[in-house]
């Protein structure tokens, strides 16, 4: 029985690999946007995302809680001490015993130096917070760790992001391994690297977090989304980050 | 205070032409759209934008509800002689921000 289960996870193994994309095939979503969206992006004074990363700098030297602390007041300047630190996230946290992303890291920061009130998802503020921090990593390749603790996040996270879901009854990986560079109506569909965020989405007219884009993509297949923060997005986003590692960090990068 | 980005060159030579970009944060809430109760989300977008070089004024825009949000605006001039630009964006409500920037022209 026991080897039967082996046999059958390897084979699935073999299945998953065969539908993988290769390093070299890899595409950034910045490739497959219009050139007037890619100007938007190159140019630091026509990037609206710009405006999220001014306001993190004005948060990130501004107290906050019962402890009366600044970001700034324990890791200084951001530019050296957040260098390369959003490429590496999510990370693994010792305390929780899980992998967390960037946002719940500026939140766990929050409520044991700060004492402050956690940030609500997708609020201007951690937005902001987010985009400042991973700005410093511009042009960095992602590199989140291989830990053996974060094995079994990554594992779920590739199961997810094969399992098909929802009405429509897709999973991640027909979309973006075996069908980007074709059209879904009028949008051409990416290979799904976060390699942004938080990015500007101009059909959002905003700033959005890669949480926000998972669960868009679930609603779009009529699935049920997770909650902000679940351990099941976490585990795609950093199933995700795995799947785009040494490619650049654009933060902010404006999509479609 | 909204947050806004304004970029032109800080020194420029006399006559030379000049590129000045804006982008200034602002919902520019149509006011066709309803809420999730189903009642209509007034109207809040940004109608004026002025632009002043040393109290002259060299460029404005009306804006509708057409608009994106975050507009950004981009125009260009002549560096007549140094001194400042003042840039200042009005929207619905009547609140204007301004904000001002040097130039010095040699």
């Amino acid at each position: 029985m026991k080897r039967l289960r082996s046999v059958a996870l390897a084979l699935i193994a073999v299945f998953i690999t065969a539908a993988e994309l290769q390093p070299e095939a890899r595409r950034s979503g910045y490739d497959f946007a219009s050139p007037e969206t890619r100007a938007m992006q190159d140019d630091d004074t026509a990037n609206p995302g710009m405006l999220w990363v001014g306001q993190g700098e004005t948060l990130w030297a501004k107290k906050a809680g019962a402890a009366d602390k600044a970001c700034a007041d324990c890791h200084g300047d951001a530019q050296t001490s957040m260098k390369g630190v959003a490429a590496r996230y999510p990370a693994f946290d010792a305390a929780l015993r899980r992998p967390i992303d960037l946002e719940q890291r500026i939140n766990r920061c929050r409520a044991e130096r700060q004492k402050a009130e956690p940030l609500a998802w997708e609020s201007a503020e951690l937005l902001a917070l987010t985009a400042f921090v991973a700005y410093q990593s511009r042009g960095m390749p992602i590199a989140v760790e291989d830990k053996p603790e974060l094995r079994g996040a990554r594992d779920l996270g590739a199961e997810l992001f094969h399992r098909r879901e929802g009405q429509l009854n897709l999973s991640c990986s027909q979309c973006h391994n075996e069908n980007w560079g074709k059209r879904l109506a009028g949008n051409v569909i990416p290979q799904a690297h976060p390699t942004g965020y938080p990015l500007y989405r101009l059909e959002w007219q905003s700033l959005g977090s890669l949480q926000r884009r998972l669960r868009n993509c679930m609603t779009g297949v009529r699935a049920e989304p997770y909650e902000y923060g679940a351990p099941e997005t976490v585990s795609l986003e950093l199933y995700l980050m795995k799947r785009a590692r040494g490619m650049p960090i654009e933060t902010p990068a404006v999509r479609p | 205070m909204a947050r806004v980005l304004i970029n032109l060159p800080a020194r420029a030579k006399r006559g030379q032409v000049i590129e000045i970009k804006t982008l200034i944060a602002h919902p520019m809430e149509t006011g066709y759209r309803l809420d999730g109760k189903g009642a209509a989300i007034r109207r809040d977008i940004i109608k004026r934008f002025v632009c002043t070089y040393n109290g002259e004024e060299i460029f404005q825009a009306e804006l509708f509800p057409a608009i994106a949000a975050n507009p950004f605006i981009a125009f260009c001039t002549v560096a007549t002689e140094s001194g400042e630009l003042v840039f200042s964006w009005t929207d619905d409500p009547g609140q204007t921000q301004t904000e001002t920037r040097h130039i010095a022209v040699e």
